[in-house]
């Protein structure tokens, strides 16, 4: 019975914030692409910069909004299923939390509705300095949540009363924990990134339509930027915090990749299939060495296996070995993808290449299966514990029986699938809209349509002039 | 003497849950009464007078939920599984009608009704949900050690159904209210037609919400009742008739503002009518703030911050209203 009730609290736990990262995982880099379209427009005045801004501010809304009330459920959840964890976490991790919305939601909530509604009341430059707002809101939201994410995974600058609570000792040390700095990085670079493909597989789908689009170049074209810088710096910030967990996290870095034994020269796995129960990965295709050299930056380093930690200890291999090589290997075809983009640009063919587009178009949702493989890695590798290594997940549970929880998840997952189907299905609607037709209430806006310029007057390679007939 | 702390922060979450309770309260009423929206422009206008600001006014949600984490976790993990039921019902219910500020716009004309009712419901049971939790908490927890020993269903009673109806009413209240102020015309007159009719449910449920409350404890029937702690409590209820008169003549007058400022007086009273009866306690008749409150450290770290930002957070949250300050008219919005 308890044993049902942990595993339907994990689930919804799961479930629930798993629906939730998706949405500040697109407006966190939304927000800030908004603000330097706006930024843009400013500066140089082209129109083409302010169409794209209110095409994607109107994504934004909507991703927003699922973001702010699926959040809101997090807050409560901690309590309603997690309530021994918040007492015993509360004192170190509530204060982290009070910050985040103390300085961040406020800050974006309040600035929201202006940035959404206020064009016309506050004018063009103030306007621009609620979109930046918000973007530096959802920003500092990520700074708070995940140094409250990361204590949980290196807990620092603590001592524990006779309650059995954490007390902070040095809120630098707790702020600043030993793998904050390289989560945080990781996963700004990551909601960037993501965000990034989107807009990239957008402007991609209405290139394949009309590759003369003013519009769909200036974001394609901005997405391929960033994949092509981002994705790289990406792989090496990901790569430091392999090794920040290996110095604090070792049997979560041994389930990743699959070693049972520790050993020197450890090769690294490529595929297999890691059985717990006979507690070796079956059926392996390994490359001598290189998982030595990849881990320690030695062919000699010794790399941890499970087997140097207590059986009751182990993380489930078999799961974070997969959504690990899912998370690297989406990666790699960001990093190629980025690496193309600049080869066509290099040839001229950035807006021509269809094979390019076709890439860039199923690239669209890489981000978000990204970060939610990365995110089932760190946090199924932290397990069995909330608190790493001093409070066990069965430990933290609340005295919640299993057929409330069990209710509470059904309902969960009704009311989400309903909800965040059809927002996603809006979402989608809105960006099969052309960025070229007039959006918005401003009817003496100017309005073109690809249609009514005529396209055998433009030449193959010059975007459409910005003085169309129907302006 | 030494600063009392845990006292400053159940004053400072106090004035958030407050803070929640009429900024979200009089979206969550201008949702209740959305059926009583008679077309769809006034539907849309109703929904565009809050659409800049409900986000805002949820923000305090999670300052007060996010504050007793951090200040009282004790009281924090011993209420969230009492009331786990309603908790996850209000959370649903804004779930539904967070969404539908951006859905019903997005939806075709078919579909709208029924995002309307998502809109209507969602509001709705929020609101009840909130009204019982309320009500569940000022009956008491028990408690045993550091957890919750009650069972699943206590939060349902007599009288926490009453005190969901009772908020729903009010939260009514302040949506008719706050619709007067941002409308004109017919759609105006409509709105004073039903806040004379949810402010007299509202006033009858003050009214029993203030004999059954001291009925549940002798404790604070003698601090209602008895001489001469009397002395001190008499003014609320004597408050709260001025202020329902002033609401009431000012239905009838052209200052647009009044009806709701004179409903922000009558929810601030009977929030001090509750704290009367509820103090020292923040699990009544469990666990007292002092007994709740966090070591000092985590209470000391985040006063500086809440110090420092909440009277910013105020300004531009008073900026933001400022921004969408008169009367709001069709066609306004982005949509």
């Amino acid at each position: 019975m308890d044993e049902l009730a942990l595993d339907l609290a994990r689930a919804q736990f799961a479930f629930t914030v798993s629906f939730h990262i998706i949405f500040p995982a697109f407006s966190i880099g939304l927000a800030s692409y908004l603000a330097v379209l706006e930024g843009l427009w400013l500066l140089t005045g082209r129109p083409v910069y302010l169409k794209l801004f209110r095409y994607w501010l109107k994504i934004f809304a909507v991703a927003f909004g699922m973001g702010v009330v699926s959040g809101i459920v997090m807050t409560y959840q901690f309590g309603t299923n997690w309530s021994v964890f918040s007492d015993k976490t509360g004192p170190v991790l509530g204060p982290v939390i009070g910050y985040e919305v103390l300085t961040a939601f406020f800050l974006e909530a309040g600035f929201l509705g202006i940035m959404l509604f206020g064009m016309n009341k506050v004018g063009p430059r103030l306007h621009f300095s609620a979109t930046a707002l918000v973007a530096f809101g959802t920003a500092l939201s990520g700074f708070w949540i995940l140094s409250a994410n990361s204590w949980m995974h290196t807990p620092a600058g603590y001592s524990i009363n006779e309650a059995g609570q954490f007390v902070p000792e040095d809120w630098f040390k707790i702020v600043f924990n030993p793998s904050f700095p390289y989560r945080f990085v990781h996963m700004m670079l990551a909601a960037y990134l993501t965000t990034a493909f989107v807009v990239g597989a957008v402007g991609a789908w209405h290139l394949l339509r009309d590759r003369t689009s003013e519009a769909a170049r200036v974001m394609f074209s901005m997405a391929m930027w960033m994949a092509a810088i981002v994705a790289p710096i990406q792989a090496f910030a990901g790569d430091m915090h392999g090794l920040n967990t290996l110095a604090h996290q070792p049997a979560k870095i041994a389930a990743m990749e699959g070693h049972f034994e520790s050993r020197t020269r450890a090769p690294l796995i490529l595929f297999g299939v890691p059985d717990m129960e006979k507690a070796e990965t079956l059926y392996k295709i390994e490359i001598p060495d290189l998982g030595s050299l990849i881990l320690t930056h030695s062919l000699d380093g010794k790399v941890p296996g499970l087997k140097d930690f207590p059986r009751e200890d182990w993380p489930n291999a078999t799961v974070v070995f997969f959504t690990f090589r899912i998370m690297v290997g989406i990666g790699f075809l960001m990093i190629a993808l980025g690496f193309l983009s600049l080869w066509k640009r290099w040839t001229g063919a950035l807006y021509e290449s269809r094979f390019l587009h076709r890439f860039a178009l199923v690239m669209g949702p890489s981000g978000f299966v990204a970060v939610l493989a990365g995110w089932f890695t760190t946090e199924i590798g932290r397990q069995p514990f909330t608190v790493y290594g001093l409070l066990r997940t069965a430990d933290s549970v609340s005295p919640v029986a299993a057929p409330a929880v069990g209710t509470s998840l059904a309902v969960f997952i009704l009311v989400y699938c309903i909800i965040f189907g059809i927002g996603i299905l809006y979402i989608l609607r809105s960006m099969r809209n052309s960025p070229e037709e007039g959006i918005g209430p401003e009817a003496g806006h100017p309005i073109r349509t690809a249609g009514i310029t005529p396209v055998a007057a433009l030449s193959q390679d010059k975007p459409e002039t910005s003085g169309a007939p129907a302006e | 003497m030494a600063i009392d702390l845990p006292l400053i922060w159940a004053v400072l979450i106090a004035v958030a849950i407050f803070a929640y309770v009429v900024l979200d309260g009089f979206d969550l009423g201008v949702g209740i009464l959305f059926p009583a929206g008679r077309t769809e422009s006034e539907r849309t206008l109703m929904m565009n007078s809050i659409a800049p600001v409900w986000d805002g006014n949820e923000t305090w949600l999670i300052l007060g939920g996010g504050g007793l984490f951090a200040v009282f976790p004790l009281a924090y993990s011993i209420l969230m599984p009492a009331l786990y039921a309603p908790i996850i019902a209000m959370l649903m219910g804004l779930v539904f009608r967070g969404v539908v500020f951006e859905f019903r716009f997005k939806s075709s004309a078919r579909s709208r009704p029924r995002w309307d009712a998502a809109f209507f419901m969602g509001s709705f049971v929020a609101a009840f949900a909130q009204g019982i939790a309320l009500g569940a908490v000022v009956q008491g927890v028990p408690v045993e050690g550091r957890a919750y020993t009650g069972g699943w269903f206590d939060w349902l009673s007599p009288f926490s159904v009453m005190t969901g109806l009772a908020l729903v009413s009010g939260y009514a209240l302040l949506g008719a209210t706050w619709l007067i102020w941002k409308t004109e015309g017919p759609s105006q007159q409509h709105f004073r037609t039903i806040a004379r009719n949810v402010g007299l449910a509202l006033l009858c449920f003050i009214g029993i919400v203030s004999i059954w409350t001291p009925l549940l404890d002798p404790e604070i029937f003698t601090r209602w009742f008895s001489y001469p702690s009397s002395l001190y409590t008499l003014p609320v209820p004597v408050m709260v008739v001025a202020a329902a008169a002033l609401m009431f003549t000012s239905l009838r007058g052209t200052r647009d503002g009044v009806p709701f400022l004179a409903a922000l007086v009558l929810f601030l009273l009977s929030y001090i009518g509750l704290a009367i009866g509820l103090y020292p306690y923040i699990v009544p008749r469990s666990v007292t703030i002092w007994q709740a409150a966090a070591p000092e450290s985590s209470q000391k770290f985040l006063l500086v911050g809440a110090a420092v930002l909440l009277p910013v957070i105020l300004a531009y949250t008073a900026y933001a209203y400022w921004v969408f300050r008169g009367k709001v008219r069709p066609g306004e919005g982005y949509h």
